[in-house]
């Protein structure tokens, strides 16, 4: 029953995220609107952590599976992707790590930089 | 041969029975191997290729099947809030250099796109068609319509950043001396979104928290921005 109740959250909170993204006029996912309805129900007390935690947990855990179906579909696509390979798998491959040192040098050069000011302040 | 095809092609369990099996043949070679490219997502996906084209099954029987490991996907990333709520301290502490570093992994994928079209001589279509590659497939798609981009295309493109994102993660963040763990999550989230998370999170909490958290912000900002990016650069 624990594991009935805590999906059953989980499942409730990605129903309205389904129903605010066909009434709000925004280009945000369901998944999106979720992630932040919990976000919220978690820091205002109206879910406890611990009425959530297990299913979440095993639902993190099996996240990497569930992509392999959608990423099967790149079968499908193989005949338009031929035409643009070159610069897609630039794009793909450099330019995903490129994005990748960019964004963590910045956050952990601020972060680092911040922490050296509070350390002098205190 | 072709009874084995008609059986599995009506099968309700197959597709979802290959993807856990084919997975699980994946996690197998990584703990063995331990290398990076042995990574269980790339491996699952070459091996249900290889099945699906060796019996002749169609993508969308397997589909048949496989799309109900697809709606998990929802409520998963809904649970990325977790982890998000267990380190809320660490992301008040920090906001500052998170939003700054997703900034900077948005303004930098816009030049890299822009720069390839240029290199390339490739026209608007195909730059809002790259444009949303390192967002989540669900908003990268609608920016890509909206935009004028090839929707399947993106797609295509969102999953392959995604396995990319999730096998050179851990090369990327040792090799670049990432090893702030917010740093590290941020960097995977805004890069290559919730495939990308999905490493972030065996990483470890932190991590895992704040690349979920990336890959919101990241979606939304670039709603806002590739529009914008598209009027100004075209």
């Amino acid at each position: 029953m624990r594991y009935v109740k805590q999906f059953a959250i989980i499942i409730l909170i990605s129903f309205v995220g389904e129903l605010l993204k066909e009434f709000l006029p925004f280009l945000v996912p369901a998944s999106i609107y979720g992630l932040i309805l919990m976000l919220i129900a978690l820091t205002t007390g109206l879910i406890k952590l611990e009425q959530v935690k297990d299913a979440s947990t095993f639902l993190l855990d099996a996240m990497p599976v569930m992509f392999l179906p959608a990423t099967v579909g790149l079968m499908e696509d193989w005949d338009v992707l031929k035409s643009i390979m070159i610069p897609a798998a630039i794009a793909c491959i450099f330019g995903t790590i490129i994005v990748m040192v960019m964004s963590g040098r910045v956050t952990q050069w601020i972060i680092r930089m911040l922490n050296k000011r509070r350390g002098k302040n205190e | 041969m072709n009874n084995i095809a008609v059986i599995l092609s009506d099968s309700l369990f197959f597709g979802m029975t290959v993807s856990l099996l084919c997975y699980g043949v994946g996690l197998f070679i990584k703990d063995r191997t331990k290398l990076a490219i042995a990574n269980p997502i790339l491996i699952g996906f070459l091996l249900v290729v290889c099945i699906l084209k060796l019996f002749h099954i169609s993508y969308d029987s397997y589909m048949n099947g496989a799309k109900y490991l697809s709606y998990l996907l929802t409520p998963a990333t809904v649970c990325l809030a977790v982890p998000l709520y267990e380190k809320l301290k660490l992301l008040r502490d920090n906001i500052i250099a998170i939003f700054l570093g997703i900034v900077a992994a948005i303004a930098t994928n816009v030049l890299v796109v822009w720069l390839l079209c240029i290199a390339f001589t490739l026209d608007e279509t195909i730059f809002a068609t790259f444009i949303p590659k390192s967002i989540t497939t669900a908003i990268g798609m609608v920016v890509s319509q909206e935009t004028g981009g090839i929707e399947t295309i993106t797609v295509a493109l969102i999953c392959i950043t995604g396995i990319v994102g999730n096998i050179v993660a851990e090369i990327v963040c040792k090799l670049c001396k990432i090893d702030e763990p917010i740093a590290k999550g941020i960097a995977i989230g805004s890069s290559s979104h919730v495939l990308g998370t999905a490493k972030a999170v065996e990483m470890g909490d932190t991590e895992g928290a704040m690349s979920g958290l990336a890959v919101a912000v990241s979606g939304i900002l670039t709603v806002i921005v590739a529009p914008m990016m598209l009027e100004w650069l075209y």
